[in-house]
């Protein structure tokens, strides 16, 4: 956003309203939240995550945060997602 | 059929108890043989929202306690001919209730009643658990406003995977999105969820809004369920609510801001 029409906003009080903060942040949160709950994150999670990281790192030295693991619904399939950001110095 | 409805919401002092007394005597008003159980026990409240605390002699744990017949604890409405209310205990622990006893008296109920209407204590312990693990049809009440509605939304998981419909395998809790203290001008000055929102996070059918209302406050004084208030808002829309749940097409009502007079204005503007 420009200075200028930032500036135009803020003399028109077009500032974001709280209530569609709110609901931002309760969609945010509840997907969290629903992710983690019932049949959707089945209890050999968190070791297929343990074991998958330690395969990774026997091969390649990578930042644990930047490895995501995560089961998603899409329709009627279950996916699994395993994304790696791999370190600039092994891409090249 | 009969039917056992809970009024939950998770999250405390959103209406449930103010809605279990008026939808339960709105339901008693279009003929339905109804009975409105308070699950707080330790907390009981319903009596007081009802008026009728001067009446109770004795509770739902005395019952399942075996100690007194169903019958004797029942105390019967003194505005609806086909309402009667079971108390919960004053004295007691929550632990004093128990599934098996609950399912005995829900069971004893059905043989006289067509709707079963459970008060639910706030929280996700042992007391909500009991009051919505038998439940047919769920009312969730929620408030605009992202405490209430993250709460409603871990109501309804756990029904989703505890009550004993999904516990059985059974057809699902019937779920209905009640909308309480809600405040159209806010939600029009971008001040608060608007009702699209909350149904668009919670994704289950609306049954009702009930306004902000002064009245509520003039209910529970009084010990009248609000719902008896005639030319009220919120009695209006509670009958909306309990006409849409006995099957009828109303449109929502007051979910856009009143319009203001030109003298209101005027007024409101100095």
């Amino acid at each position: 956003m420009s200075m200028i029409s930032g500036l135009l906003e803020y003399l028109r009080g077009n500032e974001k309203k709280t209530a569609s903060i709110a609901k931002e942040r309760l969609q945010i949160i509840l997907a969290h939240e629903r992710a983690g709950r019932g049949a959707s994150t089945p209890d050999y999670m968190p070791a297929l995550r343990e074991e998958l990281l330690a395969v990774i790192a026997k091969y390649i030295h990578v930042d644990r945060d930047l490895i995501k693991v995560q089961l998603e619904k899409h329709g009627e399939y279950d996916v699994l997602e395993v994304n790696i950001t791999l370190p600039e110095s092994i891409r090249n | 059929m009969p039917k056992v409805i809970v009024v939950t919401s998770g999250k405390g002092g959103v209406g449930k108890t103010t809605t279990s007394a008026s939808f339960s005597s709105g339901l008693a008003l279009r003929g339905n043989k109804t009975v409105v159980i308070d699950f707080d026990v330790g907390l009981r409240n319903l009596d007081l929202i009802m008026g009728c605390e001067r009446r109770v002699v004795y509770d739902i744990i005395n019952v399942i306690n075996g100690e007194i017949s169903l019958k004797q604890a029942l105390i019967k409405d003194k505005n609806c001919d086909n309402l009667y209310i079971l108390p919960a205990s004053q004295t007691r622990d929550k632990d004093a209730l128990n599934l098996e006893g609950v399912e005995r008296i829900l069971n004893e109920l059905k043989e006289s009643f067509d709707c079963i209407v459970c008060d639910s204590p706030a929280g996700i312990e042992s007391g909500a658990f009991m009051a919505m693990y038998f439940a047919d049809e769920a009312l969730v009440v929620t408030n605009p406003e992202v405490s209430s509605v993250r709460d409603s939304d871990r109501i309804l998981g756990i029904l989703a995977a505890k009550s004993k419909r999904a516990v059985d395998g059974l057809e699902p809790v019937k779920e209905h999105l009640l909308v309480t203290r809600y405040a159209p001008d806010r939600v029009e000055a971008g001040e608060m969820l608007s009702v699209t929102d909350i149904q668009e996070i919670l994704r289950i059918p609306l049954l009702g809004v009930i306004p902000e209302s002064e009245t509520i406050l003039q209910a529970s004084n009084s010990g009248t369920p609000a719902i008896h208030l005639e030319k009220s808002d919120v009695a209006e829309a509670y009958k909306d609510v309990v006409a849409r749940f006995m099957g009828e097409e109303v449109p929502m009502r007051f979910i856009t801001p009143e319009k203001k007079s030109f003298f209101k204005r005027l007024l409101g503007g100095l």
